[in-house]
């Protein structure tokens, strides 16, 4: 499709957005899209008090990284083990069954009775959220090696760890990739939630929370968009990884 | 003898249905340098036979022994080609040929010149580089045939590896791998479901009854190779061993 025909929907997006703000003419409910603009085109002034946009989203961003980094440093492990034995698998199954469709906010609770408000709590969230996507695809990855590509190994002589490190993981690399990136949107969504929770006052999702306090509307959207764009970000720069190292996976058979 | 399978039976346990005589009583010594090619209709345990060799399964009752020593496991004395899908599309070519040096502990430049070696000999040079997605599929069994000759077994295992390709390519592909055991002098047993390609390849075919599987007649091929498809010896073998097949399939 010419790139000129993809413009248009967000442009009249835009265009709604702007007949709205003006026939509602009320800036605490829809403020106009050049107020939002303005917000987006300083992101390094302060907002109250509170830092810049920039500056809360940076700190959201290496809070996600704390969290989500903790969550692959158990969940890639555990789901190797978990894929490759299945007795293992069928002890533990229940409770990843049991613990999966809970949503990590409600977690939260408990997480503000371990850990108090603050950092700790926060990562604890975003490592709940993302530790299951990973751990999940991660073992959905191993227990679907090719058998053949197991007894060909087997036959050339790799056994034990020379199997898992020369064999199983790049087999199941992509699978695990996915599991990331999937990993990746849910811990982002998380840290954006637990920052809006009483308490914080610090994050991009603080300063939503806190602009809304303030009747700041145009910079909630601008928050926002700031976040969508990250996720967004984030998730291109999962998938050019993907497409680089993981050819193969289409292109096989 | 390379291989002796000394009264093979493998019976297959399972709790939902009654157990499944696959192999019963099989014996068969293979000489050093032979050709075999192991035939019979489908669900005749012909592929059981030859896993059983390649140590992917243990026989119930009877042993294998290649080189005097009983097969008890994966073994590097054997080498395993499959139909397909065996190749590591993550790997190169060269990596993929490499592997099995690479598993024992082999330098890099020194297993990377021995692939380039048999890469040299399977007729693909200037495809070390490549990755197996970008090749055919009659490519992709010449890279597994490199592969196990790298490791330098006592014996090359083919599990109907030209079964998924053209017809072309099949006879190219046989044609080849003739010259390549030609070359070699490795011993080969090979599994397919074709009579031509049997009386094609062979210097012994070896046809096997189904449920349970059993030694049912062992052809002698003696006419020189390369074979001519269309002579009348090669018509006449290929006659008697598919009338013994159809006899097979009709009993079941």
């Amino acid at each position: 499709m010419k790139w000129y025909l993809k413009v248009l929907p967000p442009f009249f997006l835009l265009l709604a957005w702007e007949i709205a703000s003006i026939i509602i003419n009320n800036p605490f409910i829809l403020p106009t899209p050049t107020s939002v603009a303005a917000v987006l085109l300083t992101p390094t002034a302060d907002i109250l008090g509170s830092g810049s946009i920039i500056n809360n989203a940076l700190l959201s961003v290496w809070r996600v990284i704390l969290g989500f980094g903790l969550a692959v440093l158990c969940a890639v492990p555990a789901g190797i083990i978990i894929g490759r034995y299945r007795t293992i698998d069928e002890l533990v199954n229940p409770l990843i069954q049991l613990f999966r469709p809970i949503p990590p906010l409600a977690w939260v609770p408990l997480a503000l009775a371990w850990f108090k408000i603050g950092l700790a709590s926060i990562v604890f969230i975003i490592f709940i959220g993302s530790f299951f996507p990973v751990l999940i695809n991660t073992i959905d990855g191993v227990r679907r090696v090719n058998r053949t590509w197991i007894e060909t190994a087997l036959i050339y002589g790799a056994k034990g760890w020379k199997l898992l490190v020369y064999v199983m993981i790049p087999a199941a690399a992509p699978a695990i990739w996915t599991g990331l990136r999937v990993g990746f949107g849910v811990a982002w969504m998380c840290v954006v939630a637990a920052e809006m929770l009483p308490g914080t006052n610090s994050g991009i999702g603080y300063l939503i929370m806190y602009s809304y306090n303030w009747g700041q509307v145009q910079v909630i959207i601008a928050g926002m968009i700031v976040i969508g764009i990250i996720g967004i970000g984030a998730d291109l720069l999962f998938r050019s990884v993907e497409k680089r190292k993981f050819q193969w996976q289409e292109m096989n058979r | 003898m390379t291989v002796i399978i000394q009264n093979v039976g493998k019976i297959f346990e399972s709790l939902s249905r009654d157990p499944v005589i696959a192999l019963d009583d099989i014996s068969l010594e293979i000489k050093k340098g032979e050709f075999i090619c192991i035939l019979g209709p489908s669900g005749c345990g012909k592929t059981t036979l030859l896993r059983m060799i390649a140590g992917l399964e243990i026989a119930t009752s009877g042993a294998i022994l290649v080189e005097d020593k009983p097969v008890i496991g994966p073994d590097p004395r054997l080498a395993m080609i499959f139909q397909e899908y065996s190749l590591y599309p993550w790997r190169t070519i060269r990596a993929n040929v490499a592997f099995s040096l690479q598993m024992r502990g082999m330098a890099k430049e020194e297993r990377n010149a021995v692939a380039d070696r048999f890469i040299r000999l399977v007729g693909l040079d200037g495809f070390a580089d490549s990755y197996p997605y970008e090749l055919s599929g009659g490519m992709r069994q010449r890279v597994a045939v490199a592969r196990a000759l790298a490791t330098d077994p006592a014996v090359l295992l083919m599990d109907e590896p030209f079964g998924a390709l053209d017809a072309r390519t099949r006879n190219r592909m046989q044609k080849e791998l003739l010259e390549i055991w030609d070359n070699t002098k490795k011993t080969v047993v090979f599994v397919t479901h074709s009579v031509d390609e049997a009386v094609y390849l062979a210097d012994r075919v070896i046809v096997l009854s189904s449920r349970p599987g059993r030694l049912a007649g062992i052809y002698d091929v003696e006419f020189p190779r390369p074979r001519d498809r269309t002579s009348v010896e090669f018509a006449s073998l290929r006659r008697d061993v598919l009338k013994l097949i159809d006899q097979l399939e009709e009993s079941q």
